[in-house]
């Protein structure tokens, strides 16, 4: 779909543009402040069950609202990916299976260690480590504000958030606090506003 | 494999059957009647067999197989390898060539000691050692006597080996080709076993008959049973333990293609909802679009918070009397550091063998055919007899191969035969197989009892105990089923207090007394029965002890053991021995935990290595000392005691409890009852089997009751607290 | 009701069924293929691990309708495999069954542990078989015959 792409690519360089023109205008402390409040949004989505529980700092993933540890012994394995015998793709196909219960998706894997954003106690980080975590360069895959934007945009894993299928027992899997569409605005918001993190720990 | 059978000769020791199979091979089958020497011995009535199914135990075909019935259950412990072992060693039959077949349900296969077809208490060597080696040999010399006959000389003269006679002047016959005129010769009343010294595989290592088929997945479980037009049903379980459907909304489940019917079933405790389909996901499909109303109106809605505290205060009180030596009351006046007032809290376990229960029927009007993997022939045989209002003779019952089974297929109201007869009857002429989901299974009940105990224990000036007070609460097992007659005596089940009441530890002022509360919940024996829990409390207070007074471990056992307690006192010298290496030398950071428990007449000692990973108890490596009597294959006691040791562990896991909520289980499946994976095993055991002569005593239970003592005993090194209450939830 | 035309131990197999039918029952009911077990429907035993495209698998929990053109290999096909056929022998040699209804699974997950690690440490297998439950616990056996496997397979290698 390269038109798509176009579009997108238009948007990342006004949204880089954006950002630079924040950056330029420095000290904009109300822009700031929207970007923080754009922030706390975010974060309030990523530290979600639907996100976090493959964001672990542990050697396993975890299900479930409660966040438990994933059932079986399963471990993430060098790549994230578990290891032969007990693979997320084990049981995780390209998409959700309802009949069982089963969420699925493309490339299901847990986030690599640098990209935690819990504690080795399964507690959340707290939203200024999330944010220096997800701004840091060296540890999000070298992503840029609008790299983030198009990542929570566009991502079939973090799609998959808003469309995580049935649980086992028949029912919906809970969904974030925000709908997709607000999770892309408040990211899109915070980014224009230069990615700020709140200080502190 | 249909056979015709023609002929049968009956006498007083047994009767011969030539049947002719309906390929046309000539088939001899060899009628032995153990029973009645059992009996005679006991100075019984031999009562005349009924229902016997073709070829009784031996069967020695034109093509030189040698197939051996089994008269019991295999659900892995080995039996099936074990008993054609001791037939086929006295026949002196090739091994190679020999086939080990389940029996059906039929008197002559009755435990010769039960008088019931079954699997329980480690018996099926005890048992039947005697049974099949006699079997063996008598069977050996009909063919000898036939040789004999043939080339004019006496059984004297020719000796066996690998299924042929050897006659003088190098003549020889092989058992195939004497099998017909062996068949015609009387069965001999005595004959001589031989001796230790002459077995031929007998108390060697040998494999077992049933590893390639389960490696390949051509062996069919009673799960895997296909019979042509079969249905498929499952049920919905009331949630509360004997409640009744008061109203179904079926038109969902009725919607899905496949199913067939659904409709209310009697259960052996209230009602429950069946629904057939033509094969298992359609059935579990519908069942869960089931809306079902259910009327628990008068039920006890068990509770297991509830029920501590309620079993907590029974046990601070003395209950009914089932030991009482000495005089315990000096305990009342010792000093609070001379005595150690400890309190265990067991949970209900369930069984969850890994093959879900399952029974398949067919209801013919006049007679009926069942394949079951069943621990009780004889018992699930009648109960579905009189479900279908038919005599147990006309029900034709097939002995499955069972995926475990742990006390969970012996039961005495036979629930499953009976909710598979309920709806089989139903389907006349249609084959219907019964699937127990994991669900359940581990909500369905039959459970290891809850167990409360208290116990206070003095101790004296030499660090020995000096006096022994203990109250067990808990369910009795075999209440209210016709085993209460045979084990529950003045008042107390023996199968909550073995291992305490008969210790064999010498504790002169013992007093012991029992609460049996009533609680609506079914509990069952659970591999080891009462073993799981009292060893457990016996073993982690010796060791206790055995600190306070600073005396290792192995040797305050052998000190405060009765001296006629053999089957103990020689595996914990032999543990002596054989860990001497290892056990005091462990790295750091880890300790060695040491149990030792007599059950089923095989004695144990045990002594682990462990450390703490990831907050739970890692087991390095364990050793055991097993004091069995004679080991009919060594290779099955060292695989039943490094397994069994790993599912004893399943008491130390810490989702290895079955809680109640207000009547309903909170467990469903195994993300909430755990089983042991592989890192909560032992890594590696070492089993040192006692050399003994003696009668051979059961290695499927013994395993069980001495492995978490001995782990929790190693954790109270490492942490200093001790663990009194199972499961181990937390370090 | 669909139709699929699906691909096991190198064979072609249609069958009809309905789409939210986990592969499990397809294999043992419409194929009548049961050395694959059913133990507990949620994908936390393993005695239903089957191969699909060589990823080890939950066959009760992976509807037939994920599969597509894939392959599947069942422990009716696995000794056909050269790593497959030496941990069957080395299970057998090792003496490791008991009542052996998870055996399918646990040879299933030891065949997709030594194709991609030829020489497991005990921690591999711990993490590898971590999941497949043996409720008899012949985990020791297990242990001791993939070790034996993993021994045979590598043996005048190097």
């Amino acid at each position: 779909m390269p038109g798509i792409r176009a579009g997108l690519v238009v948007s990342a360089v006004v949204a880089v543009s954006l950002t630079v023109g924040v950056l330029v205008n420095a000290h904009d402390s109300n822009s700031t402040a929207q970007g923080l409040a754009a922030w706390e949004q975010v974060y309030s989505v990523l530290i979600s069950p639907r996100c976090i529980n493959c964001h672990t700092a542990t050697n396993y993933p975890q299900q479930g609202d409660d966040r438990h540890r994933h059932v079986a012994n399963v471990v993430r394995g060098p790549e994230g990916k578990g290891v032969p015998g007990l693979n997320c793709a084990s049981c995780h196909q390209e998409t959700n299976a309802d009949s069982t219960g089963v969420p699925g998706g493309h490339n299901w894997h847990l986030a690599p260690l640098e990209m935690r954003w819990q504690d080795t106690n399964d507690r959340p980080l707290s939203s200024a480590d999330v944010c220096r975590q997800i701004t840091d360069r060296k540890r999000n895959h070298n992503l840029d504000g609008p790299g983030l934007l198009k990542h929570h945009e566009e991502e079939a894993l973090v799609k998959w958030a808003w469309n995580p299928g049935r649980r086992p027992d028949g029912a919906m899997r809970t969904l974030p606090p925000l709908t997709h569409e607000q999770f892309v605005a408040a990211t899109r918001r915070w980014v224009e506003a230069g990615t700020p993190c709140p200080q502190g720990k | 494999m249909a056979t015709a059978s023609k002929s049968s000769d009956m006498n007083r020791r047994g009767f011969l059957r030539v049947s002719f199979a309906a390929a046309g091979g000539l088939f001899v089958s060899l009628y032995l009647e153990p029973r009645f020497a059992f009996a005679q011995e006991a100075g019984g009535q031999p009562q005349a067999p009924k229902n016997y199914p073709p070829d009784a135990f031996v069967n020695i075909r034109p093509d030189g197989k040698i197939v051996i019935q089994v008269n019991r259950l295999e659900f892995g412990q080995g039996v099936q390898t074990a008993l054609p072992m001791l037939l086929a060693d006295e026949l002196d039959a090739d091994w190679s060539n020999v086939i080990a077949d389940l029996a059906p349900a039929a008197d002559v296969y009755k435990d010769p000691m039960f008088g019931i077809q079954m699997v329980g208490g480690s018996g099926s060597i005890a048992h039947s050692y005697q049974q099949y080696r006699e079997l063996g040999a008598k069977t050996r010399a009909m063919l000898v006597a036939a040789a004999a006959e043939r080339w004019n000389t006496t059984p004297a003269q020719c000796r066996t080996e690998a299924s042929v006679v050897h006659g003088p002047g190098g003549r020889s016959a092989t058992y195939a080709e004497l099998a017909g005129d062996a068949a015609r010769k009387p069965v001999p009343a005595n004959v001589t076993l031989k001796k230790a010294t002459e077995l031929r595989f007998v108390g060697k290592k040998v494999k077992r008959l049933d590893s390639r088929p389960k490696c390949d997945g051509t062996l069919k479980f009673g799960l895997d049973l296909d019979l042509p037009g079969m249905k498929v049903a499952v049920v919905a379980h009331p949630p509360v333990f004997g409640a009744r459907v008061k109203r179904i909304v079926d038109d969902e489940a009725r919607r899905v293609e496949g199913v067939r019917d659904v409709f209310e079933i009697q259960l052996a405790k209230g009602s429950g909802v069946a629904v057939v389909a033509d094969k298992f996901w359609p059935a579990k499909q519908a069942r869960s679009r089931l809306k079902i109303e259910w009327d628990t109106t008068g039920l006890d809605k068990a509770d297991s918070a509830e029920l501590w505290t309620r079993y907590k205060q029974l046990g601070s009180t003395p209950g009914t009397v089932a030991v009482s030596n000495g005089d315990v009351k000096t305990l009342d006046q010792l000093p609070g550091d001379k005595r150690i007032v400890a309190e265990f809290e067991f949970p209900f376990l369930a069984h969850a063998p890994m093959e879900p229960l399952n029974t398949t029927i067919r209801f013919d009007g006049d007679r009926a055919e069942v394949w079951a993997g069943s621990q009780f022939q004889t018992v699930d045989q009648m109960a579905i007899a009189e479900v279908l209002g038919l005599k147990p003779e006309q029900v034709t019952f097939h002995t499955e191969m069972a995926g475990g089974g742990f006390g969970r297929r012996a039961v005495a109201d036979s629930h499953v035969q009976r909710e598979a007869a309920t709806i089989a009857k139903r389907l006349r002429g249609t084959p219907l197989k019964l699937v127990w989901t994991r669900e359940d299974d581990v909500q369905g009940g039959y459970y290891r009892p809850m167990h409360f105990h208290r116990v206070e224990v003095g101790i004296g000036a030499d660090g020995l105990p000096a006096a022994w007070r203990h109250v067990i609460v808990g369910q009795s097992i075999t209440a209210d089923t016709p085993f209460a007659a045979f084990v529950v005596k003045n008042g107390v089940d023996s199968t909550m207090t073995e291992g305490v009441a008969d210790t064999h530890y010498n504790l002169k002022n013992h007093h012991v007394s029992v609460h049996h509360p009533k609680v609506n919940v079914p509990v069952l024996w659970w591999r080891s029965v009462g073993h799981t829990h009292t060893a457990f409390v016996m073993e982690t207070l010796i060791d206790e002890l055995a600190m306070r007074a600073r005396v290792d471990p192995i040797a305050y056992r052998r000190r405060l053991l009765k001296p006629e307690a053999k089957k103990l006192l020689r595996p914990l010298e032999l543990l002596d021995t054989a860990t001497a290496r290892w056990r005091n030398r462990l790295p750091k950071g880890h300790a060695l935990g040491i149990s030792c428990h007599e059950s089923f007449g095989t004695g144990v000692a045990c002594a682990v290595d462990v450390s703490i990973e990831n907050k739970r108890p890692r087991v390095h490596r364990a050793a055991v000392a097993v004091d069995c009597g004679l080991a009919v294959n060594p290779l099955s006691v060292e695989s039943q005691f490094q397994a069994g040791l790993g599912f004893g562990l399943s008491q130390m896991m810490a989702k290895g409890a079955i809680t109640l909520k207000d009547g309903v289980v909170e467990q469903r499946n195994f993300d909430g009852f755990v089983p042991p994976y592989i890192i909560d095993a032992p890594m590696a055991v070492d089993v040192h089997i006692v050399p003994s002569t003696e009668a051979p005593t059961g290695c499927g239970e013994p395993p069980v009751p001495v492995i978490s003592p001995a782990v929790a005993n190693a954790l109270a090194r490492l942490t200093g607290k001790r663990y009194r209450s199972l499961p181990l939830v937390s370090l | 009701m669909a139709t699929y035309q699906l691909n096991i131990n190198g064979q072609r197999k249609e069958v009809n069924v309905d789409p939210s039918t986990p592969l499990l029952w397809v294999l043992r009911e419409d194929l009548k293929m049961t050395g694959t077990k059913f133990g507990c429907g949620i994908s936390a035993c393993g005695a239903c691990t089957v191969h699909v495209a060589g990823v080890a698998t939950r066959s009760c929990i992976v509807p037939v309708s994920h599969i597509g053109e894939r392959a599947i290999v069942t422990i009716e096909g696995i000794g056909q495999d050269t790593v497959g056929r030496a941990v069957q022998d080395a299970w057998v040699d090792t003496d490791v069954v008991q009542c052996g209804y998870c055996q399918s699974g646990q040879i299933m997950a030891a065949v997709a542990l030594l194709k991609h690690t030829p020489k497991p440490t005990d921690a591999n297998i711990d993490e590898s078989m971590g999941g497949n439950i043996c409720r008899c616990a012949t985990y020791v056996r297990i242990r001791e015959a993939i070790k034996n496997a993993a021994a045979e397979l590598t043996k005048g290698g190097e």
